[in-house]
C-alpha cells in the first residue's frame, strides 16, 4: 500500500468512528437544532431587551438613564459563562425554581440578555446617527414624538445599524457554544462528546468547526440579500 | 392671525431674542431680513414652538399656544414649516412624504393623500417625481417637494426658514417661483430669507431683526429704499 492509500483508509475508519458508528452523526444533527432554536429565541429576546435599554439610555430621565447604564455596565463586564450559569443555577435554579422551562429556554434567556446590552448600544449609535432635521421636520408636521420616532427615525437606523447589528447575531451563535455547561448538548458539546467517545479529536472538531462556519455563512449570505432590499431608497 | 408678545428666547447665558411684538394678519406675507445670529430663525422657530420662548405669549387665532396643556401637535398640524435643509424622509417615496402625515393624522384617507399628493406635486412642477425617492431629487426639486409635503396638512400659516439658502444659484428660481404662486393664493407666509429682491417683490411687510430685536418693520418700499435705523441702512447696504 502506497503512503496516500494507507491515509485515506485511515482517515475512511476514523471518519466512519467518528460519525457513523453507532449513529453518532445524529448527535451533531439534533446538535445543530438546539444551537439553532437557542440562537433564535435569544436574538429576538436580545433585540426586545436592545430596544429597551436604548430607550432607557436616550431618556431624559434619571431612573430609565441610570437603570440602562448599570444593566450594560453588568452584562459587558462579566463573562457569559458566567452569566449563563447564574441565570441557569441561580435565578431558574433556586429563585425562579417553580417556574418550570425548558433547559433551552433558559440558555435561550440567559444570551438575550447579554446580546440586549451590546444590541442597545449597537440601537442607541443608530437612532443618535440620524439627523435631528428628520425628527424637526416630523414634529413640524404635527406627528407625535412616538409617531416621529416609530415612522421616520426608526426605519432610517434600522438601515444603519443593520450591518452591526448582523454583525452581534453572528458573535452571539458562535456564544452558544457553551451552553454545554449547563448541559444542553448543541454542535459543541456533540462534538466534544464524540471526541471523548472515540479518543479521537481530529473528525469530531474540525467537523463542529465546519458546521458552524456553514451555519454562519449561510445566515451572512442570507442577511446580506435583506440588507441589499434596505438600501432601496439609496439609489441616486 | 399670530400675536406675538414680548417674546424672549435665551440659550444659557445667550440671549437671542430680546423682547419681540409682532402682529402677523391673515394673507400676509412677512419676509424677516436680518444679519446671521440675528435670531430670525429662533424667531420662526418660536412661533411652531420647535423653541421653547423663555418668555412671552405667542396667540394663533386669539389662542396661546405656548401656555401648559396646549397640544402642541395639534398646533404645528395648522402651521407648515419648510426647513433650509429639506429634511424630506429619505428612507420614503417622494409621495409617500407627503401623504405619511395627513394619513398617519386621520386627516384623510391614503385615497385622499394621494390625489391631494399628485395636485400638489402638478402645482410644483413635480407630478412624473412621485414614485421617486428624495436622493434622486436636485436641491431645487427637494425643496419644492418639502413645500408640498407641508401643503399636504392644508396650513393656515407657512413658514419658511431661509428656504433657499443650501441651493445651488441656478435652482433658487424654481423654489422661489413656487413662493410666489403661494403668496398669490393668499395664504399667510412668514419667510426668513436672504433673497431682497424675492422680498422686494413678494412682502407684504418686511421684519429687519437684528440683536433679537425687530428694528424696523414696513413695506418692501419702506424698508428697502427708505430706511429709518441706522443698523438697517448698513444692513442694506451691504447685502444690496
Amino acid at each position: 500500500m502506497t503512503g496516500l492509500q494507507a491515509w485515506l483508509a485511515d482517515f475512511g475508519n476514523e471518519f466512519y468512528k467518528s460519525f457513523i458508528k453507532d449513529d453518532r452523526y445524529k448527535l451533531l444533527t439534533s446538535g445543530i437544532g438546539v444551537t439553532i432554536k437557542v440562537s433564535l429565541l435569544a436574538i429576538v429576546i436580545g433585540i426586545l431587551i436592545g430596544m429597551l435599554i436604548a430607550l432607557c439610555n436616550l431618556s431624559k430621565r434619571k431612573l430609565p438613564k441610570v437603570i440602562g447604564g448599570v444593566y450594560t455596565d453588568i452584562i459587558r463586564g462579566t463573562p457569559s459563562v458566567t452569566q449563563l450559569m447564574i441565570i441557569y443555577f441561580v435565578v431558574f435554579g433556586s429563585w425562579l425554581s417553580m417556574v418550570n422551562l425548558d433547559k433551552w429556554i433558559v440558555a435561550a434567556i440567559a444570551f438575550g440578555i447579554n446580546s440586549g446590552a451590546y444590541v442597545s448600544e449597537i440601537i442607541r449609535a443608530g437612532i443618535l446617527s440620524v439627523d435631528h432635521g428628520q425628527t424637526e421636520a416630523g414634529r413640524s408636521l404635527g406627528l407625535s414624538a412616538f409617531q416621529t420616532m416609530t415612522r421616520i427615525v426608526i426605519p432610517q437606523a434600522v438601515k444603519n445599524i443593520f450591518p452591526a447589528l448582523c454583525n452581534e447575531f453572528i458573535v452571539l451563535i458562535k456564544e452558544t457554544a457553551i451552553v454545554g455547561y449547563v448541559g444542553l448538548m448543541d454542535i459543541q458539546k456533540a462534538g466534544d462528546f464524540i471526541k471523548s467517545a472515540t479518543f479521537q479529536p481530529f473528525m469530531p472538531l474540525v467537523g463542529t468547526a465546519i458546521i458552524y462556519y456553514v451555519l454562519i455563512k449561510i445566515l451572512t449570505l442570507a442577511l446580506r440579500q435583506v440588507e441589499k432590499s434596505l438600501r432601496k431608497s439609496d439609489v441616486r | 392671525m399670530i400675536k406675538v408678545k414680548n417674546l424672549h428666547k435665551k440659550f444659557g447665558d445667550l440671549t437671542v431674542l430680546d423682547g419681540i411684538d409682532e402682529h402677523i394678519e391673515q394673507g400676509e406675507v412677512v419676509v424677516v431680513i436680518g444679519p446671521s445670529g440675528s435670531g430670525k430663525s429662533t424667531f420662526l422657530r418660536c412661533l411652531n414652538l420647535l423653541e421653547t420662548a423663555t418668555d412671552g405669549e405667542i396667540y394663533v387665532d386669539d389662542r396661546q399656544i405656548n401656555a401648559p396643556k396646549v397640544n402642541v401637535n395639534e398646533v404645528r398640524q395648522k402651521m407648515g414649516m419648510v426647513f433650509q435643509q429639506f429634511n424630506l424622509f429619505p428612507h420614503l417615496t417622494i409621495m409617500d412624504n407627503i401623504t405619511l402625515a395627513p394619513v398617519l393624522l386621520k386627516k384623510m384617507t391614503k385615497e385622499e393623500a394621494v390625489r391631494k399628493g399628485q395636485e400638489l406635486l402638478e402645482r410644483v412642477n413635480l407630478a412624473e417625481k412621485a414614485d421617486a425617492y428624495p436622493a434622486q431629487l436636485s436641491g431645487g426639486q427637494k425643496q419644492r417637494v418639502a413645500i408640498a409635503r407641508a401643503l399636504a396638512m392644508n396650513p393656515e400659516i407657512m413658514l419658511f426658514d431661509e428656504p433657499t439658502s443650501a441651493l445651488d444659484p441656478e435652482m433658487v428660481g424654481e423654489v422661489l417661483d413656487v413662493m410666489k404662486d403661494l403668496a398669490k393664493s393668499g395664504m399667510t407666509m412668514v419667510i426668513v430669507t436672504h433673497e431682497m429682491g424675492f422680498a422686494r417683490e413678494v412682502a407684504s411687510r418686511v421684519l429687519f431683526i437684528d440683536q433679537g430685536k425687530v428694528m424696523e418693520s414696513g413695506t418692501p418700499d419702506e424698508v428697502f429704499n427708505n430706511p429709518q435705523n441706522e443698523r438697517t441702512k448698513l444692513f442694506l447696504s451691504k447685502v444690496l
